[in-house]
């Protein structure tokens, strides 16, 4: 016990010095050059200050935003493949990013015009879409078992995923040219949010949730085993799959509701960190979400700057850097 | 073209003996015949003297242009996107630039079809089917005046398209003068966003139609440097290149009324460092004439000019 906690101590400094390294670094660089010394100079007005208006609402926002999808996305990530002790599961493997996408696509295609809880039209659809998505799948695996059957889950999430899609492109019928190109660029992920209040909306769901993960960090552990034997370890099995599904499902639609469904931070990052920290949620979770955000944020700076003042999707640069760095990694420790 | 040189030579040979070399000469005429007989279906749908009668048109450029140049009784057919003039909307809808509907165009038997200069498997779909096509192309201004006189030489309206084409033309020169000498404000020309938030914002790059129409109207794109149509403009290099005027257009199938216009244009105020927004110079058109690289082109621009330089074009 005593030695977890040291090395509890000992990742979530490691990794959480990487993270603040990241999200210090990554304001400092993008698509132009600005002066620091302009940018913090109080004795200008903001708003005739450009080097101060690139940092604080260009750059940091966007850099915050990555660190909170980073973190959100691999934290569920590593929850999801608890849950379902399956480790191909991602964030994306229940339907959530599919319920979203359909919701983004709705507002986009439709020109919804709205704000909700400071949310604009087309993250506030994205969200509800999630959310709907994860009420459909969680009441088809109540509904045949007492408790909640990760394999009715599963299959009723990869179904309403297919389902879903289907509907997508059966909307899309209906979507003019560049509507349909806006769509599919939503897909790819966005993290330019251009304003805090995306942030602050997805805050208290986001903080709700890991709060609800650091708890979740040992009845994983439990449930790793199988649910038999954990139960006669005196594990509410039932409850700890509700809180896991639920916490990790509404922490993924917070996530895609700020940035899209970017791909592969949720499936590679708990990977990477287990073959770094070992199978224990007890380190894993911090260290997923801490390298996560890390990642993320490190992403984003090579979405922003690689063909500057053209900007790549984010999440080409995650399945890009993320795919190969992942099969390295198997490949020298094998 | 290896049998046309034989033929060549053959010929070149035979001319000495005159009409007295009969068997060598009979086989020229043969090879020859062949070339003939092997090029004429192919070249016979480009070399179609008559007029096409039943034309159908994917594109809403086209479209526009074939009414305008008086080739409207000949469309039988036109693209979902197609509204304008109001004659398309009794016409049925054969697909578009994605989703082109094969069947339904062949069912309307066209004897030519214009369809996009990318939709190869479309135009093999139609060779075969024996329906002569015609690839439409844009790029810039200059290809809008182009397909106009290429459409009306191709469907027998070649005065007319010329007429039209020199209308567009004097009009976009009306407007270079009337803009001429003025100072150019460095524009952002904004075509797609997401409502109410400065997010997914698409503006014109360095080359397209759009760039020429603000060009043309007196702006000078802030994307200048950037060689595509569009640019993903994020709010970073939006506040870096320090547009002095923005100008959002809009397709008209989803218009909006004044508060909620107003209400687009202070979604800007965020970005208070920006000059266009410190000193109010942010436009938001709703107009088809604006997104649609047609006959109306220079209507269109002539609504850019008025905003930048109200003094001067109304």
């Amino acid at each position: 016990m005593k030695s977890v906690r040291r090395r509890l101590v000992g990742t979530t400094l490691g990794f959480g010095a990487l993270a603040a390294a990241a999200v210090l670094l990554a304001p400092l660089v993008g698509s132009t050059r600005i002066s620091l010394r302009a940018a913090f100079d109080w004795s200008r007005p903001f708003a005739d200050n450009p080097d101060a208006q690139i940092f604080f609402i260009a750059r940091l926002p966007r850099t915050l935003a990555g660190a909170s999808v980073g973190a959100l996305l691999a934290a569920a990530g590593a929850v999801f493949q608890g849950l379902l002790r399956n480790p191909l599961a991602t964030p994306f493997t229940l339907g959530v990013s599919a319920g979203a996408a359909l919701g983004a696509m709705l507002a986009i295609t439709f020109h919804w015009s709205f704000q909700a809880l400071g949310l604009s039209a087309v993250p506030a659809a994205a969200f509800a879409g999630s959310l709907l998505a994860v009420a459909i799948v969680y009441a088809l695996a109540q509904a045949r078992h007492r408790g909640l059957s990760t394999t009715v889950l599963l299959l009723a999430g990869v179904t309403l995923n297919a389902f879903l899609s289907a509907l997508i492109l059966f909307v899309q019928y209906f979507a003019n040219f560049a509507d349909t190109y806006r769509t599919l660029r939503w897909l790819m992920g966005d993290l330019d949010i251009s304003s805090y209040e995306p942030l602050l909306a997805a805050l208290p769901l986001g903080l709700a949730s890991m709060a609800v993960f650091a708890w979740l960090a040992r009845p994983l552990n439990l449930l790793a085993v199988g649910p038999d034997s954990a139960e006669s370890r005196g594990l509410n099995v039932t409850a700890a799959q509700r809180a896991a599904f639920l916490s990790a499902s509404l922490a993924t639609g917070a996530a895609v509701s700020i940035g899209g469904p970017i791909g592969f931070v949720g499936i590679i990052i708990p990977h990477l960190v287990r073959l770094i920290v070992g199978p224990d949620h007890r380190l894993v979770l911090p260290a997923a979400a801490l390298f996560g955000a890390a990642f993320l944020v490190g992403c984003d700076v090579l979405a922003r700057t690689l063909i500057a003042p053209i900007e790549l999707p984010v999440g080409v640069i995650t399945a890009l850097v993320g795919g190969p760095f992942f099969l390295w990694l198997l490949i020298r420790r094998r | 073209m290896a049998a046309d040189q034989k033929a060549l030579k053959a010929t070149g040979r035979a001319r000495p003996g005159g009409c007295g070399a009969r068997t060598p000469s009979f086989g020229v005429w043969r090879t020859a015949i062949a070339v003939i007989l092997l090029l004429v279906p192919h070249a016979a749908p480009v070399i179609r003297a008559s007029a096409p009668s039943r034309v159908i048109s994917l594109v809403p450029a086209a479209t526009e242009m074939l009414f305008a140049i008086g080739a409207g009784p000949q469309v039988v057919g036109v693209g979902s996107y197609d509204n304008y003039p109001p004659e398309t909307a009794r016409l049925p809808r054969v697909g578009a630039l994605l989703d082109p509907d094969i069947e339904r165009i062949l069912s309307l038997r066209p004897d030519l079809a214009i369809i996009y200069d990318t939709q190869t498997d479309l135009a093999r779909q139609l060779q075969r089917a024996g329906i002569a096509t015609f690839d439409y192309h844009h790029a810039g201004i200059a290809d809008v005046t182009e397909t106009l006189r290429r459409l009306g030489f191709r469907t027998g309206h070649t005065s007319e398209a010329e007429r039209v084409a020199s209308t567009v033309e004097n009009g976009l020169a009306r407007i270079r003068t009337a803009v001429a000498g003025l100072p150019r404000p460095k524009t952002l020309l904004v075509f797609g966003r997401e409502r109410l938030a400065l997010r997914g914002i698409y503006a014109s790059g360095g080359v397209g139609f759009l760039d020429d129409m603000l060009s043309i109207a007196g702006g000078e794109n802030v994307f200048a440097d950037v060689k595509q149509q569009s640019v993903q403009a994020s709010t970073e290099t939006v506040i870096a290149r320090q547009p002095e005027a923005i100008v959002e257009i809009h397709s008209a199938d989803a218009p909006l009324g004044h508060e909620a216009i107003q209400e687009e244009i202070r979604t800007w105020s965020i970005l208070a460092s920006v000059p266009a927004v410190r000193t109010g110079r942010i436009y938001y058109l709703v107009d088809d004439r604006l997104v649609i690289p047609g006959p109306r082109i220079a209507e269109g621009t002539r609504l850019i000019a008025a905003v930048l330089h109200p003094g001067a074009v109304k």
